[in-house]
């Protein structure tokens, strides 16, 4: 039996959660003593080797193109590997490709499926696993009620380690891919930013910014930090900011190592989205606000004073090391 | 055009989260329930596709009684009918399979859900829906537009959107930007008492399928106090975060 991983990519790039979701099924086998297989989908620019640096004791290539939104053909080519390998646990990244998939391959599987996993399972028979739950606001222990499982590997919840395996097997696998029933048409970077969902760190701003204009500032501490940009409900709802920036409940949920809040008071809605950042500053004029409570480091200023300091600092913290 | 939206009966937003003292169940005392807000966001699309296209608005919903006034607002606001699968399916699977077999006995277009319930997040049934009723599934759905027999619809990937096509019918879990925040519908005096006599049928269950279920319960740990940095100490606190917090 075996541990199979979706070694998730992009214009044939993997990506971070990809690294992420092949340590923790290398962790997951191992600690069942199960051998773990990655699947790619796909042409891959990558080194496919790449993948045994995370622990892949084996790696299969479906050759087949697909389209980016072709959820059911790439589900149905999983779901035939993970027959052919005898796999018992099926790991994605709970990312939005992810999303589409893993809900789709519990049902060609007959697997249970638990998603926002944060750390391997405490108990193998039955499968036992923490979760986020209630957008952040608490964990589930969830137990699986069925032999087989698709594990949804939160982004940002798992930490990346080596593991490298040198006598790592490569396969390809044939698969015959119908023509799509969703098809892309056109795909639209944001400009040049870094994705919310896998950013390390991020800057994210509220109505105590006062404008849009105001964003500059936002946008230059990003910059330094190699950071992603979000903002606060209020803000992506008067149309300051794109909704793809919204984070909170209702929103994106992060898990950043920093996450530094200009302006934003710290409604419980906005912290459930937030809270799983490893690190959080508040910069809030309100000494009351309940961020404060939250947060890790404080500063009670106007963010028109501070954040154009916390940038020169930055900057000669930079020039430094 | 005869269109499905599957609601949610979820906490408040501002709820505290609370459990039962022995931490295997929400605490559900006090707490107010409301429409999932990304399903809200499908509702308001689809009387807005209504009232272009004509035809029909049915909500779905599984669970108990007590999710009643949850689907008398949804009718409030304006769906014609709403169907309650009166079953205790738990999980994902579940609750997919149930949605499934109702959904099969009738002929819907579209079938449009909320990219996950703010309860416990699965973010799984849109995508089951799809594989065991065969439909095409668009997931992170910011926008959608009818063109015949198919949609034009936009989803978000990560750092950006994409422009996808599908034929009808389909399956889509919105989110913000199928309709904008400002554009959702709330009930007014007609629409609430249009809704008492609204029909609401109640369909017995199947029998449960859950493949999982939850076990306890747990609050992230509580955050130390915060470490406050006075205005003006800006370098103090990007040394704090290098050599303490070692996040930069």
């Amino acid at each position: 039996m075996s541990v199979l991983v979706f070694a998730e990519s992009w214009n044939g790039s993997f990506k971070k959660g990809t690294f992420e979701a092949i340590t923790f099924a290398h962790d997951t086998a191992k600690k069942l003593n199960l051998s773990c297989v990655a699947v790619t989908l796909g042409n891959i620019n990558d080194d496919i080797n790449s993948l045994s640096n995370y622990g892949a004791d084996k790696v299969i290539s479906v050759n087949s193109d697909f389209d980016s939104c072709d959820n059911k053909g790439m589900s149905s080519a999983l779901a035939q590997v993970a027959k052919q390998e005898n796999a018992s646990i099926f790991v994605i990244s709970n990312s939005n490709t992810g999303k589409c998939i893993g809900p789709r391959l519990s049902i060609d599987l007959d697997a249970s499926y638990i998603s926002n996993v944060v750390e391997t399972p405490s108990e193998s028979s039955p499968i036992k696993i923490k979760k986020k739950a209630f957008s952040g606001k608490a964990f589930e222990i969830a137990q699986t009620t069925s032999s087989k499982c698709v594990l949804a590997l939160s982004p940002n919840a798992y930490t990346i380690t080596e593991n490298p395996n040198p006598n790592c097997q490569t396969d390809t696998f044939d698969f015959t891919t119908e023509s799509s029933n969703v098809t892309s048409e056109k795909v639209e970077k944001s400009s040049g930013k870094i994705s919310l969902a896998e950013a390390e760190v991020v800057v994210s701003a509220g109505r105590g910014l006062k404008g849009p204009e105001n964003w500059g500032m936002i946008e230059e501490l990003a910059d330094l930090l190699d950071a992603g940009t979000a903002c606060s409900k209020p803000v992506s709802d008067i149309g300051w900011r794109p909704h793809s920036e919204h984070v909170g409940q209702t929103g994106k949920a992060i898990a950043p190592n920093l996450y530094i809040a200009v302006g934003i008071s710290g409604a419980i809605q906005h912290l459930a989205g937030v809270n799983s950042s490893k690190v959080m500053v508040a910069i809030n004029t309100d000494p009351e606000a309940p961020f404060f409570k939250a947060a890790d480091y404080g500063i009670v200023g106007d963010a028109f004073e501070v954040v154009p300091r916390l940038i020169e600092e930055i900057k000669n913290f930079k020039a430094n090391n | 055009m005869n269109i499905l939206v599957c609601i949610s009966n979820v906490p408040d937003t501002t709820s505290k989260i609370e459990f039962t003292s022995d931490s295997t169940a929400f605490n559900t005392e006090g707490v107010q329930f409301i429409i999932n807000p990304y399903d809200e966001f499908g509702l308001t699309k689809a009387i807005k596709l209504r009232e272009e296209h004509g035809g029909k608005v049915t909500v779905i919903h599984l669970g108990d009684a007590s999710s009643e006034p949850t689907l008398r607002k949804a009718l409030a606001i304006g769906a014609d009918q709403a169907i309650r699968i009166d079953s205790e399916s738990k999980d994902s699977f579940g609750v997919a399979q149930e949605l499934a077999k109702v959904i099969s006995e009738q002929d819907f277009d579209l079938i449009i859900t909320g990219r996950e319930s703010i309860d416990y997040n699965n973010g799984a049934v849109p995508g089951m829906l799809a594989a065991i009723l065969d439909l095409p599934f668009v997931n992170a759905c910011t926008g959608f537009a009818l063109s015949g027999d198919s949609a034009n619809m936009e989803r978000e990937i990560e750092g950006g959107k994409e422009f996808v096509k599908a034929s009808l019918p389909l399956i889509i879990a919105g989110q913000k930007g199928l309709v904008e925040e400002s554009d959702l519908l709330i009930p007014n005096m007609r629409g609430i008492m249009t809704a008492r006599t609204k029909p609401l049928t109640v369909v017995s269950s199947n029998g449960t399928a859950d493949k999982s279920k939850s076990i306890s319960f747990e609050k992230p740990a509580a955050k130390q106090a915060c470490k406050m940095v006075e205005v003006g100490q800006e370098k103090e606190l990007v040394s704090l975060l290098h050599q303490e917090a070692k996040v930069i």
